[in-house]
């Protein structure tokens, strides 16, 4: 298939989805006959069917809900929620029901469904279209959450997170959509919980996910100038997250900063500082330091939500920080 | 009356009590520390239950919620296993996890009791899309209060399961109260109001009646496993006992609380029974069976083993081999 866009590998694992599975669905909010607002499902209701793609009215607590009890009644649906602030209004679906049905049952049944939602600013999209907040997700026992970076993980990653029994939000960067990258025709199906070494070096580990991924590929080429070798781990997925790649990384560059998009405070970097403080306490030759967007709604403006945005200069200043 | 109806009414009455004596003899449990947390009993509403599943196959589905006794009960969840679990025993048929609130039996097409008022009727309506795609003819009921009237997840899947023409059965049990307040204090509109606005057929009956529920519920199910689409059916009835089981009522006028002895559903159907000639050794007959099914059912939960924690973790995902 050579160089697709992020989008594209999307729609290929969710065509192959559909044509291999007939219990595989898929609805949200204008994802059918428009497409999808970022295109992403183009093509897919015309291919197969109106009964298995389908339009949904901007009801998200329903989308999600119908979901959970569809899951629980032998298909597999896809949802989308057309931008992750909305989740919110679904949290009862996801949280309460999704989350819970197989433990509070006593492993009666699983709840396979996959949730797609975009996550993440840098569009001046404005403070209720522009948060991530899969750490919300990635704290409720019975979610999984995987956050792919590129093209061909995007592919790998869906096409785990629909063959996965358990309940999965799968989150999209919407500045990664039209990204480019390399996928094979036969690209495998990615393991969730997995992280990728996405660029290897000795002398700092810098943790992240998602579109933060190539922010730290930048400010690892920067570095590189100037001899300090950055080590950037790609976690694909938060929940679960890959706790032993991440130690071992550590033990090899035994300092560790921790990337994302989303606010610093009691999000995911909170949560992999504090594991590592823990289990890699005797690696650590400096304090791990959390990089990510300040404690404030995402601003309007361009000028402000370009200071909002962790940027590769706020990853450089940690690292020199770490190394200091 | 032929002998058919009668047969059919003994076969409600002994269901209906069946609910009801297994309820009381949780409250008593509760009473005496045997059941942990809190329940909510649906005393004086069994018709609901028992009439409408009389229409049900055990691959149709329902989604019930807190006050759901009576649903897993009628939908035929196994009876050891359901004290077991409100017990929150090993052998309870959620291994004690979920209690009274959570009691599910996907063996019987029961998804589940819910802690969340009207989280179960989207459920039913994810349920009904699964039946849909399937082509299975089978349908989903999603059972709730009139309390659920005013959340928002109710209008959103009226609206869905309309346009989408889902075979969903939404029925309405309406008791008249919303946990502590009366209906009047909490919702403006009927039910049949919603329903023909969102362009649903939509039926009322005499909700402790268990033959007019039955008879209501036999028609709307054959048109919709033969048409299609949802329904609405509402069922008047009334709460005896608290919000939860504890709870004194003092919210509620004494003349309201007598006189639901007036239509307890299943004092009318045993007066309806000595009409077509039953004796009182065949009720006595069929209280004896009750008796005896719920004592043991009892015993069961009594004998049952505390849970071990040990195994918890391994019930929050389900095991993988690879990909």
């Amino acid at each position: 298939m050579g160089e697709v866009r992020f989008g594209q590998a999307i729609n290929k694992a969710l065509d192959e989805s559909l044509a291999n599975d007939p219990s595989v669905v898929v609805f949200g909010e204008d994802i059918a006959r428009p497409g999808g607002p970022f295109g992403v499902t183009r093509g897919l209701q015309d291919k197969h069917g109106e009964l298995r793609v389908r339009d949904t009215p901007i009801s998200e607590a329903t989308i999600v809900s119908a979901a959970v009890g569809a899951a629980m009644s032998g298909l597999k649906p896809v949802v989308e929620i057309m931008f992750m602030d909305f989740m919110t209004i679904a949290m009862d679906g996801l949280v309460n029901q999704a989350a819970k049905a197989r433990f509070m049952f006593g492993g009666q049944c699983s709840v396979p469904m996959v949730l797609r939602t975009p996550h993440g600013g840098g569009v001046n999209a404005g403070p209720q279209h522009s948060q991530c907040l899969e750490a919300w997700c990635a704290h409720i026992p019975g979610l999984k959450v995987v956050i792919p970076s590129n093209p061909g993980d995007a592919y790998g990653l869906l096409k785990a997170a629909i063959a996965d029994p358990d309940p999965v939000i799968f989150v999209e960067n919407k500045a990664l959509y039209a990204a480019k990258g390399q996928m094979d025709d036969d690209a495998p199906a990615l393991e969730i919980g997995k992280a990728h070494i996405a660029r290897p070096g000795a002398d700092v580990t810098v943790v992240t996910y998602g579109a933060a991924v190539n922010t730290a590929l930048r400010a690892a080429d920067t570095l590189a100038e100037s001899g300090t070798q950055l080590e950037v781990i790609d976690l694909r997925s938060i929940q679960p997250w890959d706790e032993a790649t991440v130690l071992a990384s550590l033990s090899r560059t035994h300092r560790l900063v921790v990337l994302h998009e989303a606010v610093t405070a009691f999000g995911v970097g909170a949560e992999i500082a504090a594991r590592m403080a823990d289990v890699g306490f005797d690696e650590l030759d400096a304090p791990i330091v959390r990089v990510g967007a300040p404690f404030m709604p995402v601003p309007f403006a361009a000028s402000l939500e370009t200071q909002y945005m962790p940027d590769t200069d706020d990853l450089i200043a940690a690292v020199h920080k770490v190394l200091a | 009356m032929t002998s058919n109806s009668r047969k059919r009414l003994l076969g409600f009455y002994e269901r209906m009590l069946l609910v009801r004596e297994c309820e009381l003899k949780l409250s008593a449990l509760f009473s005496d520390g045997e059941v942990p947390g809190f329940i909510h009993l649906s005393v004086g509403q069994e018709a609901v239950a028992i009439g409408v599943m009389d229409a049900l196959n055990d691959a149709d589905t329902i989604a019930s919620n807190h006050r759901g006794h009576g649903h897993a009960i009628a939908k035929g969840v196994d009876l050891d296993g359901f004290f077991l679990e409100i017990m929150g025993k090993q052998e309870g048929i959620c291994g004690g996890r979920g209690g009274s609130m959570h009691v599910a039996d996907m063996s019987v097409g029961m998804l589940g009791a819910n802690g969340i008022v009207g989280a179960g009727i989207p459920l039913a309506v994810g349920s009904a899309l699964a039946h849909q795609v399937q082509q299975n003819n089978n349908i989903a009921v999603a059972f709730f209060g009139d309390g659920a009237l005013a959340e928002g997840v109710l209008h959103e899947s009226f609206n869905l399961a309309s346009l989408w023409k889902l075979p969903i059965l939404f029925l309405c049990e309406n008791n008249g109260w919303s946990e502590f307040s009366p209906a009047s204090l909490q919702f403006v509109a009927e039910v049949r109001d919603l329903a023909s606005a969102f362009k649903i057929p939509s039926r009322q009956v005499d909700g402790n009646d268990v033959a007019s529920v039955a008879d209501a519920a036999d028609e709307i199910v054959a048109d919709m496993r033969k048409n299609g689409g949802p329904r609405v059916l509402e069922c008047m009835t009334k709460r005896v006992h608290g919000h939860f089981e504890g709870d004194p009522q003092k919210y509620r006028d004494p003349d309201d609380l007598a006189s639901v002895g007036d239509i307890d559903p299943i004092a009318r159907c045993e007066a309806e029974l000595k009409k077509l000639k039953t004796t009182a050794k065949d009720i006595d007959a069929i209280r004896g069976r009750v008796a005896d099914r719920i004592s043991a059912a009892a015993d069961a939960g009594r004998a049952g083993t505390l849970p071990s924690f040990d195994h918890l973790l391994s019930d929050v995902y389900t095991p993988v081999q690879g990909v």
